[in-house]
C-alpha cells in the first residue's frame, strides 16, 4: 500500500535527532524513554508478524532467550559492551526464532497465538526450576560499557543506554519500513488475507510466516538485551506472560500499519503507565485498561490509522461511480 | 499430440457421495474445453484435484506426462497449471496492482525480497500491462474492495495469467455477470487470455456461453463423464439434455 511514508534518510535524521533530545530530557525521562524504546523494538516485531495475520501472545520467550543469553555471555566472558551485549540478545532471540518458526508457521490465528504462549510458559517454567540461572530470583549483571568507556556518572550511563536503544529501535525501524514497502511485505499483508491464494500463486505462505516470525524473534531478544542493559538483573518475570501481554498491548494501540505509531504508542503507554502510577497509585491498572478501551474504540485499527486513514482518502478518487458502469461489466 | 493434461481413473468419495467416479480424461494442447453439469455433478471437485487443493483417493493426474497428483497448489502453480475462481480470491485490502505485484513476485524463482520495493518497475510495469489487456488499467490504484464484482472477475483472472500458465482452469468466469455482459466480459477474457495460455479449461452453466466459446464439452453427472465431445453433438446428446442441460433448454 503506497501511504507516502518517509523516505529513510528523513527517518535517520529523525533517529538522530531523537537520540541528540535525550541530552535535553531530564534524567528520570532518559530511564523512562530507554524502556519505552525497547519495548517499541519488541512492539514492532510483533506488529512485522501481525502483518501476516498472526499474533504471538508469547514473545516473552524470545525476549528471555535475548536477556538470559546476554547475561550468560557477560558473566561468563565478561562482555559489557552494549552494542555487543544488543547483538548477541538479537542473535539468541533469532536462532530460536528460526528452531520454532518453521513448526509454528503451519498454524494460524489462536492456535498460534495459543501456541507462542504455551511456549513461553514453558521455558518461564523451567527457568524457574533451573537452580543454575538462579531460580526464580534470577541473577545480576554488571554495568553496560560503550567501546571500551566505562560511565560511572549516572545521567552518562543513562544516556548512553538510552542513546544505544534509540539508535537500534531507530534502525529497526527504519529496516521495518523497507521491509512494509518490499515484495515480502506485500506477501505478508496477502498471506493475512488469503493464504491459499498465496499458495496458488507459487509462494510458500508458511515461508512467510516463518521469516516474519524470525525477524520479530531478532528484535525481541535485541530487547531483551536492552532491558537487562537497563536493569542490571534477569529472572523469569522476563519469559512470564504478562510481560508478552505488555508487548501486544502496544502493538495493539498501534495498530500494524505505520513503524512510527510502534514508537507513539510504546512511549504513550509509559507516560500514562507512569503518571497513572503516580498519581493514581492503586488503580492505574484500570486507567491502563480505560486508554486501551478508548484506543480500540475509537481507533480500531490503531493509533497508526490517524495518519495512514488520512493518506487513504487523499488517493481515493473523488468520484466513485460504479465500476460496473465505468467498464461496462455487470455486477 | 501428447495431451497437455492426462487424467486417468481418478477417484474422490466425501463419505457416501462419490465426486469422481474413475474419471479418465486427456485434454490436449490449445483446446478450449468447457465442463458442464449440475450443481454436485463433480465439475470443481475435478478442478480442486487438478490443482492440488484435494488429493485424489485413487488415479492419477499428469501435466505433460509428468504426475501432479499428490502435489500441493504451490507446486502445481510452478509447474504450469493456474485457476481462477468462481467466487474471486482476491486480497481485497490492496489494490488491483499489488495483487498483480503479488502475483508476479509468485513467478520468480527467488526467495521473496525484504528490500526490493513490491512495485517495483519491472513488477508494477508487468502488473498493468495484464491490466492494459483486461480493460482494467484505470483501476490500477482503486483497492478491491472499492471494485464491482465483475472487476474483481477479471483481476482474479489477470492473477491467473501472470505465470503464463500451460493450462488455464477458470470456475465459471460469468457467473455474476449480467446476461447482457455476459458475451463481452467472456470476450474480453478470451481476448486477454490468448498470448498466455493456449490451453483452457472453463467450467460453467451457461450454454450459450459453452456454445460459443468451447471447442469440446465434457459432460459431468455424479462424478462421471457422461459425455465428451464437439459442443453441437454433447449438447443434443439425449442423456445430457436429461441430466444436465434440464431438456427444453
Amino acid at each position: 500500500m503506497k501511504h507516502g511514508r518517509p523516505h529513510p534518510l528523513v527517518m535517520i535524521l529523525l533517529v538522530a535527532a531523537a537520540t541528540l533530545f535525550g541530552r535535553a530530557l531530564p534524567t528520570w525521562t532518559l530511564s523512562l524513554a530507554t524502556v519505552a524504546a525497547s519495548n517499541a523494538l519488541i512492539a514492532l516485531g510483533i506488529v512485522v508478524l501481525a502483518r501476516t495475520g498472526n499474533v504471538s501472545f508469547g514473545q516473552g520467550l524470545f525476549f528471555a532467550a535475548g536477556g538470559y543469553g546476554v547475561a550468560l555471555v557477560a558473566n561468563a566472558w565478561g562482555i559489557t559492551d552494549a552494542v555487543a551485549q544488543m547483538i548477541i540478545g538479537a542473535v539468541c532471540g533469532g536462532l530460536l526464532g528460526l528452531v520454532i518458526g518453521p513448526l509454528i508457521a503451519r498454524y494460524s490465528g489462536i492456535f498460534f497465538g495459543m501456541l507462542t504462549l504455551a511456549l513461553s510458559m514453558v521455558l518461564y517454567g523451567a527457568l524457574v526450576k533451573s537452580t543454575a540461572l538462579g531460580g526464580s530470583d534470577g541473577f545480576n549483571v554488571g554495568r553496560p560499557s560503550l567501546f571500551g568507556t566505562v560511565f560511572t556518572d549516572p545521567r552518562e550511563a543513562d544516556f548512553m543506554l538510552y542513546a544505544v536503544s534509540v539508535v537500534t529501535t531507530g534502525l529497526a525501524g527504519i529496516a521495518a519500513t523497507i521491509l512494509f514497502r518490499s515484495e515480502l511485505g506485500l506477501a505478508s499483508l496477502a498471506v493475512r488475507e488469503n493464504n491459499l491464494r498465496v499458495e496458488y500463486l507459487g509462494i510458500s505462505a508458511n515461508r512467510v510466516v516463518t521469516i516474519n516470525f524470525v525477524i520479530a524473534a531478532i528484535f525481541a531478544g535485541a530487547s531483551g538485551a536492552f532491558a537487562l542493559m537497563a536493569q542490571r538483573h534477569i529472572d523469569p518475570q522476563f519469559a512470564y506472560w504478562t510481560t508478552s501481554g505488555e508487548f501486544v498491548f502496544v502493538a495493539v494501540l498501534a495498530g500494524y500499519q505505520s513503524v512510527a505509531a510502534v514508537f507513539v504508542a510504546s512511549l504513550a503507554l509509559e507516560l500514562v503507565r507512569s503518571f497513572s502510577n503516580l498519581y493514581l497509585p492503586n488503580t492505574w491498572q484500570l486507567v491502563l485498561g480505560v486508554f486501551l478501551l478508548g484506543v480500540i474504540l475509537f481507533l480500531p485499527r490503531g493509533i497508526g490509522s490517524l495518519w495512514i486513514r488520512d493518506q487513504r482518502k487523499r488517493v481515493k478518487p473523488a468520484v466513485t461511480r460504479p465500476v460496473a458502469a465505468e467498464k461496462g461489466v455487470a455486477l | 499430440m501428447n495431451p497437455v493434461l492426462s487424467v486417468r481413473r481418478l477417484e474422490k468419495r466425501f463419505g457416501a457421495v462419490v465426486a469422481a467416479d474413475a474419471l479418465s480424461l486427456d485434454i490436449a494442447a490449445g483446446q478450449k474445453v468447457s465442463l458442464i453439469g449440475a450443481n454436485g455433478a463433480g465439475k470443481t471437485t475435478f478442478v480442486n484435484m487438478v490443482t492440488g487443493y484435494l488429493k485424489p483417493d485413487s488415479g492419477s493426474i499428469a501435466l505433460d506426462g509428468m504426475d501432479i497428483g499428490r502435489r500441493s497448489p504451490r507446486n502445481v502453480a510452478r509447474l504450469g497449471i493456474s485457476r481462477s475462481f468462481q467466487i474471486p480470491q482476491l486480497f481485497i485490502e490492496l489494490t488491483a496492482a499489488e495483487n498483480l505485484a503479488v502475483a508476479v513476485s509468485g513467478t520468480s524463482a527467488q526467495t521473496l525480497s525484504f528490500y526490493s520495493p513490491a512495485e517495483a518497475q519491472g513488477r508494477r510495469d508487468k502488473a498493468i500491462e495484464l491490466l492494459e489487456r483486461f480493460g482494467l488499467a484505470d483501476q490500477a490504484d482503486r483497492p478491491i474492495s472499492e471494485l464491482a464484482g465483475g472487476v474483481r472477475k477479471l483481476v482474479d483472472i489477470a492473477m491467473a495469467l501472470v505465470r503464463r500458465p500451460k493450462l488455464l482452469l477458470l470456475d465459471e468466469p460469468t457467473s455474476g455477470v449480467s446476461a447482457e455482459e455476459k458475451f463481452a466480459t467472456m470476450d474480453r477474457v478470451i481476448h486477454a487470455v490468448a498470448p498466455d495460455a493456449a490451453t483452457i479449461v472453463f467450467v460453467e452453466h451457461d450454454m450459450e456461453i459453452v456454445n460459443r466459446y468451447a471447442d469440446r464439452v465434457v459432460a459431468f453427472y455424479s462424478g462421471r463423464i457422461l459425455a465428451d465431445g464437439d459442443p453441437h453433438d454433447v449438447l443434443k446428446d439425449p442423456e445430457v439434455r436429461r441430466y444436465v442441460t434440464g431438456g427444453g433448454r
